[in-house]
Parts: structure tokens; sequence; C-alpha cells
């Protein structure tokens, strides 16, 4: 679950971590109080949108005055605000942060993930700044990494000798093992999958400030935490794949025009990977989850079915010892008796109750070009989407 | 020979008294395996689909001997589980259950040091020696017996990559699903390890995918101990659009870990040969097989 960076400076404050001044607004003559009640001539007005590299887009705005606090919120709230990380759609601003400017030297960068491959917590730090995952992009080492477990330091000294490496001295240096243990029990306590501070800014005394944050929390972990629910904003979630969600089925919208149906994460991958191969661009990535029953697939096909760019249908079933194979057709047919409408289908099915599931394409009487491998299914899909077909 | 799991396995299934368990519990009877025990809290002393059942682990261990564990209990309580298992000195554990939180997957990987339990999974389709014994809830009816060993983050791809290596003549040694999420038990390296130590398993498949950094460790370790046996590896996701999450936790690549060219291209310098497409790795491997006969 992510959240804005309102929400996330919220949450990082409970825990002592330091944090500017500010206030959410909604609209623009909140945004403008929130600047009068913060008196101060060093202001930023911040989108908030569940996507970082704003700054870059023009999501943040330097502004010295209440009336410039109003203009700024004006043109960005309503706004589909386009960055790096949004994708080409954009994302809309439905709030923005109002905050008092800090004064600072350095900038840090601080982040903490659970690392699936030594099992513990990571903090990373280094230089702050904006191109961060471009520079961490190949596993440069430009950053620097010390493992945590969830009691905190393996070893004590770590996390100091770790500050020290970031090349802080003095009381930033002690300042900087606070805010790591202090992000260390946010982190445990509110089952954070995600914790990035990037920049943390260098007061001349040696302060330490959180000046942009993101959070995300582990949605697996939400039935610890029914008092963090209230902070999901889906507004800006796509429609079609939070209801996929409610139907077991994973979804991710795409730009081609090939409809994907394909019964595991991993099977759904690699037909996307054939669908480019083959020289096509896939409509979507969808993956049923084995939980998924006849009528949830029948959802799911149908918002395939439902997509205006889709030309056509190909969908890839290995039938498992949860789904078989007929499942998956029942949905199929299901989906095409309510819309009363279909694309071609391509079929490519195999494994358990294959046989059964064709006695139910007749019954439904579904037409679809069904092909023995993988590959071949791509090609003819892709080939039909093109008007080859 | 089979890794993990042989004709002496004796499983006993934690949480097998709910749906999904009392299902694939009767899929692995029927496959031939060794089920010899439940386990659910509050339930000791009853019987289930003829197997009897034990309030904790240890117990079920001391009345019946078993080995192994299968565990299916919801995600809430799904480390408990586990942390029973490794304190009861379980020797193998698979955990099918998905979407166990990140944090508590970090308790149990704490508590697995210095155990003497291995962990498979979670997320995970379980373990299968074809004609030996099946743990999990994997497809089974394409597997056959034979010398390639599989090992895997993909269940769905499993079963196609085990279909494929039948249809090209070659069966299987041990399929093993190391699971869909970040943190896991065994791992790809691990695995290898167990499988180039196999005298009865002569080539591997490793399927791997977009996401996290454990194929880039499968290569330093085959680095290190050398290509000891064939090694043909298929990544899925060269074209998942990066920073989503693409149906297995695992994928979602934070902070810019984990695509799919980097790993391709370390497997490739540790001499893995990587299948040119996903219908083709059965193909792949017959014909590294026949390229070292010759």
């Amino acid at each position: 679950m992510e959240l804005h960076e309102f929400q996330a400076k919220g949450l990082l404050s409970r825990y002592a971590l330091e944090c500017p001044q500010g206030h959410v607004a909604a609209t623009p003559e909140e945004a403008e109080r929130a600047a009068t009640s913060l008196g101060s001539s060093n202001l930023f007005v911040k989108a908030q949108i569940h996507a970082g590299s704003r700054f870059k887009a023009g999501g943040v705005r330097k502004v010295r005055s209440p009336a410039e606090a109003k203009a700024a919120a004006r043109e960005l709230l309503g706004q589909k605000l386009v960055t790096q990380q949004t994708g080409p759609g954009g994302q809309t601003v439905r709030s923005v942060l109002v905050e008092a400017g800090v004064e600072g030297g350095q900038e840090l960068y601080l982040a903490m993930i659970v690392d699936g491959s030594s099992g513990a917590l990571m903090v990373m730090g280094g230089d702050g700044g904006t191109d961060v995952e471009e520079r961490t992009g190949n596993g440069l080492p430009s950053l620097k990494a010390l493992l945590l477990g969830t009691s905190g330091e393996m070893h004590p000294g770590e996390i100091a000798d770790f500050c020290k490496a970031l090349g802080l001295s003095g009381a930033a240096a002690e300042n900087c093992v606070g805010v790591i243990r202090n992000m260390h029990r946010a982190f445990i306590e509110l089952d954070a999958s995600l914790i990035e501070i990037n920049p943390l800014l260098v007061t001349a005394g040696g302060g330490l400030v959180v000046a942009d944050a993101k959070v995300m929390l582990d949605d697996n972990a939400m039935f610890r935490h029914p008092d963090l629910a209230a902070l999901r904003d889906q507004s800006d979630v796509d429609a079609v794949e939070l209801k996929a969600q409610q139907h077991q089925i994973n979804f991710v919208q795409l730009t081609g025009d090939v409809g994907i149906v394909a019964n595991g994460a991993g099977l759904g991958l690699a037909t996307l990977d054939l669908v480019r191969a083959a020289g096509g661009v896939p409509a979507n990535f969808m993956d049923i989850r084995t939980t998924a029953k006849s009528l949830d697939i029948a959802q799911g096909i149908s918002l395939v079915l439902d997509n205006p760019r889709a030309k056509v249908l190909l969908i890839n079933v290995y039938g498992g010892g949860m789904q078989p194979c007929d499942t998956i057709v029942e949905g199929l047919g299901i989906a095409v008796r309510r819309k009363g409408k279909s694309l071609p289908i391509v079929l490519r099915l195999t494994g358990n109750n294959e046989e059964l599931a064709r006695l139910r394409l007749i019954s439904f009487n579904l037409q679809a070009v069904e092909c023995g491998d993988m590959w071949q299914a791509a090609t003819r899909a892709v080939a039909i989407a093109a008007g080859r077909g | 020979m089979t890794i993990l799991v042989d004709q002496n396995t004796k499983v006993l299934c934690q949480g097998m008294t709910g749906w999904a368990g009392t299902y694939h519990t009767n899929r692995m009877i029927q496959y031939g395996t060794n089920i010899v025990a439940g386990v659910t809290p509050g339930k000791g002393g009853k019987s289930h689909i003829d197997v009897p059942v034990f309030n904790t682990v240890t117990e079920a261990m001391a009345a019946t001997g078993a080995n192994a564990s299968c565990v299916f209990v919801p995600p809430p309580n799904a480390a408990a589980a586990i942390i029973e298992d490794i304190e009861a000195e379980m020797p193998l554990v698979v955990v099918v259950t998905e979407r166990i939180s990140a944090l508590d997957m970090v308790r149990v990987r704490e508590a697995l040091k210095g155990s003497k339990t291995r962990m498979v999974g979670p997320n995970s389709q379980g373990v299968l020696a074809p004609d030996v014994c099946q743990i999990g809830v994997m497809a089974t009816d394409r597997a056959r017996r034979g010398s390639i060993g599989v090992v895997s983050r993909s269940a769905s791809l499993t079963s196609e990559v085990v279909a494929q290596l039948t249809a090209a003549g070659l069966g299987q040694s041990t399929t093993i699903g190391i699971g869909g999420d970040a943190v896991h038990g065994m791992g790809f390296a691990e695995c290898l390890g167990l499988f180039f130590a196999d005298p009865q398993t002569d080539a591997v498949v490793m399927i791997g995918e977009i996401g996290g950094n454990e194929e880039q460790e499968a290569a330093r370790y085959l680095r290190e101990s050398g290509l000891i046996k064939p090694v043909v590896a298929l990544i899925a996701g060269q074209y998942a659009p990066p920073q989503r999450r693409m149906g297995h936790a695992g994928t979602l690549t934070l902070l810019g870990r984990g695509d799919a060219g980097n790993k391709i291209a370390d497997l490739e310098a540790a001499g893995v040969m990587i299948a040119p497409s996903a219908h083709l790795v059965g193909a792949t491997m017959r014909d590294v097989l026949a390229k070292r006969a010759a």
C-alpha cells in the first residue's frame, strides 16, 4: 500500500523523525490559509501523488507568500501530473502539501527495505538527490548498505560506523544513528515494506530533517493494522485493476492490442514475453490466482473484452492441481454469454482436465483457434491483432 | 535418486483440516505420498480423511515419525506454524501458504539460522519427486521419473517446463518451487548445490523471473562452484513494465533491483544456457545434453 508524502511524514513524526512544518490542502484557499499559518516566506507547495520524480515534472513549487501558495495550488490541483514514475497517463493531483522550507547543507539518501536474499532488513544510505534510482539501477555500489535484524543492529556500533561511512561526523553522525533507530522501529511497528527519505537535510547545527519521504506498507500485514487502512487512497488506482483484484486476479493495464488471459504469474510474464517476441504488444498482464472460481474468471475476462483497444483474446492456460482447464473455459463461456460479444479467441490449453475443457468449449458454442504450444498461440494472436489472421 | 524427499519421507500437514488442506492432502495420498499426520491446534485426537490429527508438531512427530511438513495454515498464523516446525527440528518444511507478511518471514528466517530445518517456500507449489513423493499442490500429470532437476520461482512455469521436458523424452529427478515471495527459504544456489551432489541428476533447469537478485546470487554461486552439471535457465518478464507488481510479490522491483537483462547477463557469464523463449526450454535442454554426449 502506497502512502502520500503527507501521510508518510505524519507516521514518521510519531517516531520522533523531524519533518518540516506543513499542512495538507485540497483547495487553493486551504493552501493559502496553510501558508499564512506557517508564517514563512520560504515555502513549498508539493503535489501529493503516489509517484516520485515530482520535482523534475514541476510538481513541487517554491513560493514566498500565501498568495503565491494559493496560485501554485490552483495550478497543481486537479491537474494530471506526469513524472518519470507515473507512466504516460499521469496521476491527478487531489491534494497539495504546503510546507515550510528548511535551510540545509548536505543532502542524504536513506532507505529501509526487506532484503529477500539475506532475509533481513536493509538500510541503505548515500548522497541524496533526484537520480538515486538511476544510480542504483545496475546494482552499482554507490549506496552503502547495512543489514538489521527485527530487533535492531546485529552487532553493537554497526549503525554508528554506517553513519560515519556516509561522511557524517559530530552531532550529525550521532543524530543519524537516532534517525536509523527510529526508522527501524517505525518499519517494524508499521509493517512497512519501504521507508525512503530523500533528501534527509543536514542543518547547520547537525540536525537532520526529513525533507521528502516515501512509505509503503505491506498489504499482507494489514490484518494487524486496521487503524492504517484509512490511509489507503485508491483514487489513482486503475478501476479495472481494482475490480480484477476483487476477483482474485492480478491485472496490469498495458498499451497494446493483444488481450491476455493466463493462470499463474510466471505463465503470464512468459506470455507477455512471447507476444513481444512475436512482434505484438500486450493489452494487459493477467494472472488468474489459483483461488479464483469460474465466476471470478468470467469477471476478469470481461475486463479484457471491455478494453476497446483489445483485438484478440490470447488464452494461455496450464491446468494445475488447484485450477483445472475446464474452470477457465467455463469462466470464458460465462463472460462471452454475459457480454453478448467476444473477440477472436486464440487458445492454448494443456494440463488437468483439458479434454473436459474442450467439451465445455463446445457446450458454450465458443469458436476458438486452438494452438499446440505457447509460441504458435502468441504468433497467431499477434497476426490476428495485426489484421493478418 | 531424488533430493529433499525420497521413499522414506513421512509427511504431516499443518492446516490439513481446512478446505485447501483437505483437498490437497487427498491428492498427495492418491499420488502415493506417505501422509502420516495432520496438525490442527484444538483438533488433536480426531481423525480427518483417515489421517490422525494432533494438536502440535512435536506430538505428531513423536507418534508418527514424520520427517517433513506441508504447511497450508492461513497467512496470519503461518509464521507461528513454521516456527513450531523449526523448534521441533522438523527436517523439511514446505510452505504452500501465499501472502504471508514480509516481516513475519524475516522472523522465520531468523529462527531458521543455525536450525536443523530446511524450508521451501512460502508461496510454493512444493516439491515433487515423480513416482516417489509429492509434497505440495503442483500438477503431476506430465511429470515423469528421470534425471533432470527443476528449480523454479513460478508454479505455472514449472508445470509448463515439466511438460516440455517430458515431451522431449527427459524425465525429472525432483522439481522444487522456491516460491514467488521476496523473503523465502531455500534459494536457487542451495538447490543447485543439492542437484550437483545428486548422482541421479544429470542437468538442471532453473526458472527465474524479474525482481530481487536471487538469479544473480545463483550466478555467483556457479562461478565459485564451477558448472558441475549443465544448467538451462528461463527468465520470465523481460518485457514487464518496471515498478509494478506482476502477480508475485517478489516481482516488484523496489529501488531498481532485479531487471531481467542483468540476470541473463550474469547467468550467461557463469556458463548457463539461457532458453531463447519460454516454449523452448525442453528443446534447449535436449540440445545441451546431445552436444555434451557428442
